[in-house]
């Protein structure tokens, strides 16, 4: 692809991010869905009528659309309504910091590494190659062994995690992007190293890093419900998906499925709607990329 | 080739060695004295300190103690656990069947299901392929908790076709009790395989020969088999064998959800309870389990397609 359809693609990009654009009808559900939950989780206080851990061991295992109760309540009569939405705030901030900040670091690095190549290249190489030997969640739970139980050690130890795979993709875009026409005529004009790579090139494969860090959100946000479903991530009674889901299993010996089933449904929704969104982003703008 | 081969194993030695250095050494990372760590709380006597100290070696220098730990492990010797008082190989022994059992079968099914929901997508373009695609998203984004939890809800607890908890006593109970386990992790699986397989397959069908082979009227079965799957397994092989590698880490939620006793809930319990030399020792296996896994891939690539004729992968 030629350096003039890039930027063809890059501006595409940016009209399409107009909203009421259209695209197919399963891209806008999916954004439908996430900003409706993100929305929820935001203001959250104002459309729950009871706080997440507000226990009323009169009122247990109500089932769904119970007099107040929308979706019943848990074993300890704790409203699940109220839990799923504040729960939103707890899952989907820290896999948010982690796609962040492993995005940040993992970016500089590959541009770094493929701009500049040679030793640096070869050196960070071989530390990413090695580091796709540790799974993220093996990562993780190394980090809550080490530094205790809770969110900072598993955010932490993702971001260790999956840097490389955003490292090792911005380096490949890097070095195919250096070879086209119009980075030597920036070059030709005097622009600097850093100015070409970070104001010029950065721009036109950020789409493409945009799909794979969707993607990544989503990886992130099961690894964290999953730890916190472990009992090693978020711990109780704070509400989150994955430490419902944990508590839920109680209930579920004896019978009674839907406080499990409402935080599944609730992971399921958002990573799929990531999912669909990330592959969206990733075949529309990235035909070009072999990750 | 033999060089081919020595280089592999040449990087995956190397590898596994810089893996153990990283592993044994996360434990000064922590901040503070290693024998308060170690003792899992600030409540303790000097004396029981000192124990500590004297029991790890913790005032020799880092080296000598990573040099007497990596040489008891490569005698099979892990430690002691803090928890369970007992030498941590003895734990993993006992327990390396009920995790073995289940991450080979689980790989079964994930090859199967993949391969198979592929090559059905990719022989039958249109309405059925679209259908595939879609199970094939929804599968990949689907949590093994949520799909270890649904199947639960399903078939244990609403059908009570089987066990909630347990591993089972001999081999066919054993089995029976990893039937929903396995399927779990199949289940949230076996998508990343079938997608790469659709694609394989997809790309191979369109291929002339396939068409040429078909004008000549070979049987379609043998067409399917010998001309469309033979030339596409690469791709699937190094996906599957990323998938069945991470498979190890994975079981850690089966095992914690169907109350399983293997590697994995044994993790699980360790981590929680800051027991290192578990969680090093476990580290250490899942690490190495993971890189034999991907060296084989590599090794057997060219067998799998001889058109690889420099025994390297293909990029």
């Amino acid at each position: 692809m030629s350096a003039a359809s890039t930027t063809a693609a890059a501006s595409r990009f940016r009209l399409r991010a107009i909203p009421g654009l259209a695209g197919p009808a399963p891209v806008i559900v999916s954004v439908t869905i996430l900003a409706v939950v993100v929305i929820a989780a935001a203001i959250a206080p104002l459309i729950t009528t009871f706080t997440p851990d507000q226990v009323d061991l009169a009122a247990t295992l109500r089932p769904p659309g119970t007099a107040g109760h929308l979706l019943g309540t848990d074993s300890t009569g704790r409203d699940i309504f109220s839990r799923v939405i504040f729960g939103a705030r707890v899952s989907l901030v820290p896999p948010l910091l982690v796609t962040a900040l492993a995005s940040a670091i993992g970016i500089t690095l590959g541009v770094v590494c493929g701009w500049f190549g040679g030793m640096v290249d070869a050196g960070l190489s071989r530390v990413v190659d090695f580091l796709f030997a540790f799974p993220g969640l093996l990562v993780a739970m190394l980090a809550v062994a080490l530094f205790g139980r809770g969110l900072t050690a598993p955010t932490v130890g993702l971001i260790v995690a999956f840097t490389p795979y955003v490292a090792r993709l911005a380096r490949n875009l890097v070095i195919q992007e250096k070879s086209r026409p119009y980075v030597e005529a920036y070059r030709q004009q005097g622009f600097g190293n850093h100015t070409i790579a970070f104001a010029k090139v950065l721009p036109n494969i950020a789409p493409t890093l945009l799909a794979q860090c969707a993607l990544g959100f989503g990886y992130a946000l099961v690894d964290l419900a999953a730890l916190s479903y472990l009992g090693l991530g978020v711990q109780p009674p704070t509400a989150d998906w994955g430490v419902m889901v944990a508590e839920g299993q109680d209930a579920l010996v004896q019978g009674v499925a839907f406080p499990v089933l409402f935080p599944c449904i609730a992971v399921l929704l958002v990573v799929v709607a990531v999912n669909i969104v990330g592959d969206y982003l990733g075949d529309k703008l990235s035909g070009r990329v072999a990750a | 080739m033999l060089l081919f081969a020595g280089k592999r194993l040449a990087s995956l030695v190397l590898t596994m060695f810089v893996s153990s250095i990283v592993i044994f050494g996360s434990l000064y990372l922590v901040p503070g004295d290693p024998a308060v760590y170690l003792a899992g709380s600030d409540k303790v006597t000097p004396e029981q300190l000192d124990a500590l100290r004297a029991e790890y070696n913790l005032d020799d220098p880092f080296l000598t103690r990573y040099v007497d730990w990596l040489g008891g492990v490569l005698h099979g010797n892990f430690g002691q656990s803090l928890q369970y008082k007992e030498s941590v190989g003895h734990l993993l022994a006992g327990r390396i069947p009920t995790s073995g059992l289940l991450v080979a079968y689980a790989g079964v099914l994930i090859l199967v299901v993949g391969l198979t929901m592929g090559l059905i997508g990719a022989l039958n373009r249109g309405a059925i392929d679209r259908a595939v695609l879609v199970i094939i998203s929804a599968t990949i984004a689907m949590p093994v908790f949520v799909s270890a939890v649904l199947l639960l809800t399903v078939f244990s607890v609403e059908l009570g076709w089987f066990p909630a908890t347990g591993g089972g006593a001999g081999l066919l109970d054993r089995l029976w009790h990893l039937t929903l386990p396995a399927i779990a992790l199949a289940l949230s699986l076996s998508g990343a395989v079938a997608r790469v397989a659709r694609a394989s397959f997809v790309d191979s069908v369109d291929r002339d020969h396939v068409a040429v082979a078909r004008s000549r009227g070979i049987p379609e079965r043998h067409v399917v088999r010998r001309h469309v799957v033979r030339n596409a397994l690469g791709p699937v092989a190094t996906m599957a064998g990323l998938v069945i590698a991470g498979l190890i880490v994975t079981t850690t939620i089966v095992e914690t959800a169907f109350g399983l006793n293997g590697i994995g809930s044994l993790l699980q319990r360790s981590v929680a309870q800051q027991d290192f030399p578990v969680v090093q020792a476990i580290s250490l296996v899942v690490v190495a389990a993971f890189l034999v896994c991907n060296t084989i891939v590599d090794l057997l690539y060219p067998i799998i397609d001889p058109r690889v004729a420099s025994w390297r992968r293909p990029a």
